[in-house]
Parts: structure tokens; sequence; C-alpha cells
């Protein structure tokens, strides 16, 4: 049994955790940790230059690894400036333990210098927080907040440390095994219910899987491909479930929502029995609720039982992990006959003949999906493609070949600006072979732009191409088709100099008006060991198309060829 | 069905005894848009757990979203909605001396109570029954034009 300083604890925690790299940025009420940080050699550090930025950095980590992602921030203005890392991590069930300082136990509730209730603030944007009470609870506290994080249904946990704790001495101990009685996640399926789906699913005529984010959390894919290759049933993936079937795979008929294609939307409108695997009727996806599926009994496999019947009802609820669930699921499929559904594969494929995802190319102007789709076709799966929020997550949800889960890194619940760079140096640093691309536009670019400092001081050589519209384009999208076209504050017409600022933070700046530019900054830019901003400048009136609006039905879509150009 | 869309409801949760959890549980009402109409709250004896007793309204369907929302909460232990529940109530009402003490005295007697205090100026009295009964008494009260009255909340067990 070692005596030792909360501070300490509080890195050997981290490190008992397995982790090995924290991203975050010291103050006052931390500094204590940050003394140990500088002594210990267990895990690295990486000063990002904002807060926001190091939460997404160690959300980004943990996208790409599926373990638990970790930041450090004081108090205060450190912890408020995380909040918007917390709350993105937390709409999207990301695993993340957060520690931030706190004022000492004695100035809590005295308004003191940097003071900020941190645990009521994070409270509805984290699965759980602590503040620490006691020295003695602090092992615990850890070794619970990396438990609640990675278990169930995942989320950002937040440790709050005061500072007094983080002097204190006292003996460690950390726990091998966790007791909380009142948090028991279900795994297994209830057995009846899973049998009910099965005979639900033989018995259908019209099946669709819709495939959610919680299959990539779940680690399910190759079992969602071997349910769908066994039943030849068709797929559709939300944008958070990007390349769990992969491109390639002749029963995925793409992405369905507000900006899916199609045959993915049709299915959608017109399938009986829909099954789905950790997705949650977000109302970007669904369109209209009334109109959503509307034929359809409903299979729904969440950990979270409160997402089944929280906005349709649901014939089949099955509360567990995808993994478990369809490995007790997949064996009583065995008879099942292909065949059955061929009528309605055909019907689909027609839907996808009909309606391919497309776009009109051009050699005057970069087309921003010719920019993904030329990304794609360059790196293509071996890469990890980041996004920011707007019109380029989209096209990049849309055109990227995405070939397995955790290659595509996007933030779909809460839709960060600002996520995309951050989140690829996170990813950067867990796999340091592998290229990282961060798909943005010219306006969430500045929103955490100061990275550049960082990718270029820590040698995290991440490319960020900017598909630069000069615009806030899907506001502007948005403006054309509902508020006739008037652009209040969304031109961005002035810009900074993108080449010039990457430069001057220690990376490299392309700027690309032509395709072949854009193969050659691409090409070089993937072989450099410097982070790079890769300006691109593309079509400024490109919609995102096909567009259900907001609160329409599914089947009813804009379609690329109804709608007339606008420059 | 015409009342199904407002009916009221008792929940029942048992928490660990942890000093935020009741903001937990205020706070998730209060973020999700959920109605309180009471909420009492006290350890249970000889354990390391609290009963809060919530009353509230909404379909069935938001029920069970509420149940399942606090069953998340990671020191909720257990959340009981059930039709069976014995509900009780406690109310304290002072009036002033000079009114009818013996109608008053009657009155709570009659919703199992009676005069728990008697000053210079005021007279107290606590009643404790059924949230509905309770309803009924407070209207009953305005009769001897009560100075306070102050309510308990719903305290509930099932049966
Ligand atoms: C932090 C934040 N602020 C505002 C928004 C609203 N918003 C959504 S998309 C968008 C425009 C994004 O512009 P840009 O990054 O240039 O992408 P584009 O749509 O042009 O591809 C805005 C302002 C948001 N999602 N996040
Ligand atoms: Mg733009």
């Amino acid at each position: 049994m070692r005596q030792m300083s909360g501070a300490q604890m509080v890195c050997e925690a981290i490190i008992a955790e397995g982790v090995k790299t924290v991203f975050g940025y010291p103050g006052g009420a931390i500094m204590h940790v940050y003394d140990e940080i500088y002594k210990q050699k267990g895990f690295e550090h990486i000063l990002n230059r904002h807060e926001q930025a190091a939460v997404h950095a160690a959300d980004g980590y943990a996208r790409a690894t599926g373990e638990v992602g970790v930041a450090m921030v004081t108090s205060g203005p450190g912890f408020t400036n995380a909040v918007t890392g917390l709350a993105t991590a937390y709409m999207d069930s990301i695993p993340l333990v957060v520690v931030s300082g706190q004022v000492p136990l004695s100035l809590i509730g005295t308004d003191g210098f940097q003071e900020i209730d941190a645990v009521g603030i994070s409270r509805p944007c984290t699965k759980h927080n602590f503040l620490v009470r006691t020295l003695e609870e602090l092992p615990r506290i850890f070794k619970e907040a990396f438990y609640i994080a990675r278990s169930g249904r995942p989320g950002p946990v937040l440790v709050d440390v005061p500072k007094d704790i983080t002097v204190d001495i006292g003996t460690f101990v950390y726990p091998d095994s966790v007791n909380i009685p009142s948090y028991k996640p279900t795994y297994k399926g209830n057995k009846r219910q899973i049998e009910k789906a099965v005979e639900a699913i033989k018995s259908a005529k019209k099946p669709l899987l819709y495939i959610g984010g919680g299959v990539v959390l779940s680690n399910a894919y190759k079992l969602v491909r071997e349910l769908a290759a066994k039943t030849q049933i068709p797929a559709v993936e939300t944008l958070m479930a990007r390349g769990v079937m992969g491109a390639k795979n002749p029963l995925l008929l793409g992405m369905l929502g507000m900006h899916g294609n199609y045959a993915s939307n049709m299915a959608m409108s017109e399938t009986d029995l829909v099954i789905s695997l950790g997705a949650r009727f977000d109302d970007r996806v669904t369109g209209k609720l009334s109109e959503f599926a509307k034929y359809a009994d409903i299979i729904h496999v969440d950990i979270d039982a409160a997402n089944i019947g929280k906005l349709v009802d649901v014939d089949y609820p099955i509360v567990g992990d995808i993994t478990e669930v369809l490995k007790a699921m997949l064996p009583q499929l065995d008879g099942v006959d292909a065949n059955r559904y061929k009528a309605w594969r055909d019907v689909l494929n027609r839907y996808s003949e009909l309606h391919p995802q497309s776009y009109i190319d051009s050699d005057e102007v970069i087309k921003p999906q010719w920019a993904i789709e030329r990304i794609g076709e360059l790196v293509g799966k071996d890469a990890i493609i980041t996004s920011d929020v707007g019109q380029h997550q989209m096209w990049a949800a849309q055109h990227y070949p995405f070939d397995r889960p955790r290659q595509w890194i996007n933030s779909g619940g809460l839709g960060t600006m600002g996520f995309g760079f951050p989140a690829a140096i996170g990813a950067k640093r867990a796999y340091p072979d592998k290229t990282v691309i961060n798909i943005t536009g010219d306006g969430s670019i500045l929103m955490n732009m100061q990275e550049l400092v960082t990718a270029a001081e820590y040698r995290t050589p991440v490319v960020n191409v900017i598909l630069n519209n000069h615009f806030l384009g899907m506001v502007r999208q948005w403006q054309t088709f509902f508020y006739e076209k008037r652009y209040s504050e969304t031109d961005l017409s002035f810009q900074p100099n993108f080449k010039a600022l990457a430069e001057a933070c220690g990376g490299i700046g392309y700027d690309v008006t032509t395709k072949s530019e854009f193969d050659a900054a691409l090409k070089d830019a993937i072989r450099q060991d410097k982070v790079c901003f890769m300006n691109v400048a593309v079509n400024r009136f490109e919609n995102v198309l096909p567009m259900v609006p907001a609160g329409g039905a599914l089947f009813n879509m804009m379609l690329p060829q109804t709608i007339e150009g606008d420059a | 069905m015409p009342n199904i869309l407002n009916e009221r409801r008792v929940i029942s949760v048992i928490v660990l005894n942890e000093s935020s959890v009741l903001s937990r549980i205020t706070s998730l009402f209060a973020a999700r848009g959920y109605n309180i109409e009471s909420l009492t709250v006290a350890p249970i004896p000889n354990s390391d757990m609290s009963h809060i007793t919530i009353a509230t309204n909404g379909s069935t369907k938001l029920m069970e979203q509420i149940t399942k929302q606090l069953h998340k909460l990671i020191p909720v232990y257990k959340v009981i909605e059930h039709e069976e529940m014995v509900e009780k109530e406690m109310v304290l009402a002072k009036f002033p001396i000079a009114e009818n003490l013996a109608d008053i005295s009657v009155l709570s007697a009659a919703y199992n109570g009676g005069v728990v205090n008697v000053g210079e100026e005021m007279i107290i009295v606590m009643v404790a029954d059924e949230p509905k009964r309770i309803k009924h008494f407070i209207e009953a009260a305005q009769r001897y034009n009560p100075c306070e009255v102050v309510r308990g909340g719903v305290v509930a067990i099932e049966r």
C-alpha cells in the first residue's frame, strides 16, 4: 500500500486504466495534477490549445479506438470551455473521462476565484459526474468513472477534483472491481423476445435493417454483416453507422434520413418490418414521425431501454447489447429462405437505379462531391475520415466509400462545428500510421483553428481538406430553399489566407482550384509529416441533395434534377 | 380514452443516498419537460438508500419514458410506478383563534387529524389523508380563514 498525494493518485488511476494519451490544458486548480504528470512516464500528455479541442481530441481518440478517451482541464473557464466537448460526446454516446480541477473544498460555495458548479453544469450532458469530497473515495471514484463511461450505453463522465484533495496524502489502493448496486446494464436480450423477433423476420415480406451508431459502439459490425448475408435483407445506415455494412456491400442501400438517398428513404417508407439495431429514431432520420415506416412492425434492439418506445411504438422491444442479441439471434435464422425477400430487393434495386446518389460534375469548378469521391479513390479504406458540420459533412457521409466502422468520425447528435480537426488529432495519436483526413468547411475549420499549433508541435500530420464555398453553406442552403434567398449572415466572402495561416502555425498550406491541383496537393499532403490545410475552392451554390425538408415525410424528397441551380 | 392523456401518477424512486441525487432527479424532470406536482424525500431506515415520492401527470407512454429515464440515473436503484399504491399526504394549517374552534377541530378529525398546537392568537391543526381528500379538506378549511396552509407532499407505498 503506497502513500501518495491525491494528484499522484489521479495519474496512477489513469495509468491503471491503461490510458496511453491524455489531452488537456493546465491551470490553477489542476496544477498539482500537472506536477505529477510532469514526473510520471505512464502516459503522454498532449497540450491542445483550447479545452474544447482537448475534449474533442479525447473523443476522436475514443471513437477511433473504442477505448475510453481522457481529457484534463482546470476549474472555472477551463471546465466551461470543455462543456461543448462533453455535450458532443454525450449525444453520440462516446466513452470519455474528463477530469476537471475545482477550487478547494473550503472555498466551494463562496464564489471563489475560478469557481463554477461543474457537476451542476455538466449534469445534463454527461452520463454521470462526480465531485470528489474526500481523498479516500478518489480511487473508487476513478474506477467507477471509467467503468460507467465504457459499460452499458457508453458516455462521458466528469470527475471534478478539488485542489486540496490533490494535495492531501493518503494510501492508494486501486480497486479491482466495481460494485454499484444501482447500475447494472442489461447485455443479454430477453430470450423470448428474441424468438418472437426471429418469427417476425421469417414471416415478413419486406424487412429492412435499420443500422445505427450503436452497432459501431458495440463492435458488432461483423455480426450485422453476417445477419444481412444470411438473410439477404437489405440495409440502410444512419449518419453514425457509415462503414458498418461496407460501401461495396450489395445489400446496402445507403444512408437514410434528411439527406439520405432515394432508395433508403423509400425502403423505410415501404418496409413491413424494421429491424432497428442501435438506432434511436432521431428526427433527422425519421422526418415526419407519423409517416415513418408507416406500414411496418418494429423490432428495436438497444442497450438503452429508454430509447425503446421513446418516439415510435415498438412491437418487438429487445433491451441488450447488439453483439449479445445477434449472437443469440443468428443461429435461429439458420433455415431462413433468402429468396423470400427477393421481390422486395428487386423493387429497391430499381429505386437505386432510378435515383442513384448523384451530382453533376464540372470541369470549370471543383464540385465538393467530386473532391470527396476523389479522396475515397486516393486513400480509400485505410484512411480515417473526420468531419465538421455542414454541407461538407453530409457530402462526406453520402459519397465517401466507407469500408469499416470507426473509419468515419463525426458529430452527429450535437452537430458541433469545430469538432473535426481536434477529433482528427485524437484519431491520429491513436493510429499514427494511418492517414487521417478532416473534411471540413471554411466556417467550421475556424472554430478550432488554434489546433494547427497543437498538431504542428506534436508532429501530428492530419490533413484538413477545406471544401471552401465561401459560405456557411448548410445554413445558406436552407436560406435558398426556405427563406427566399435572403442570405442573412452566411456569406463568408471575407476569408483568411488559409495557406498562410497553416504556415504561420508550423504547418503546410495548399490553395487548390483545379482537379489536377487537388490530386497533387492531396498526394503531397498525405506524405508530409506536418499538419496541412488544403484550401479547396468549390462551387459556391452547390446544394446537398436529396433533401427531406425538416418535419416532412421521408418519401417527399427534393431530388437533384428537380432543383434549379442558383449561381 | 379521454383521461389517459393527463392521468395523475405517483412514482416511487429508491436511490442511493448521496448529496447530489435529488438534483439529478429534479434536473432530469426540468430538462425533459416533465411535470412535478409534489416531491418528498426521506432516508429509508437502516439502509444507505432514500425513498423519493414524486406525484406527476401524463400519459401512460410518458410515464414509461419518465420511469426509464429515472432508471438510467446511476444512483437510482429502483423505480416503482404502480397503480396499487397507498398514498397519504400531510397538511398543517393555522387558523385565527377567533374562528369557530369546535368546527375546525371536527373538520380536522374527519380528515384523520386534530389540533396539534394552540397559542394565544392561533390554533394549528394537522391532518393526514389521501391526496384527493386533502384537497377537499383545504377547500373546506377556507371557511375558517386559515392564515397559512403547508402541504407535505405525497408519500406512497406499494400495496
Ligand atoms: C458550433 C455551431 N454553431 C453553429 C452551427 C450551425 N451550423 C450548422 S452548419 C453551419 C455552416 C457550416 O459552414 P461550413 O463549415 O463552411 O460548412 P459548409 O456547410 O459550407 O460545408 C452552421 C453555421 C453549428 N452546427 N455548430
Ligand atoms: Mg462553407
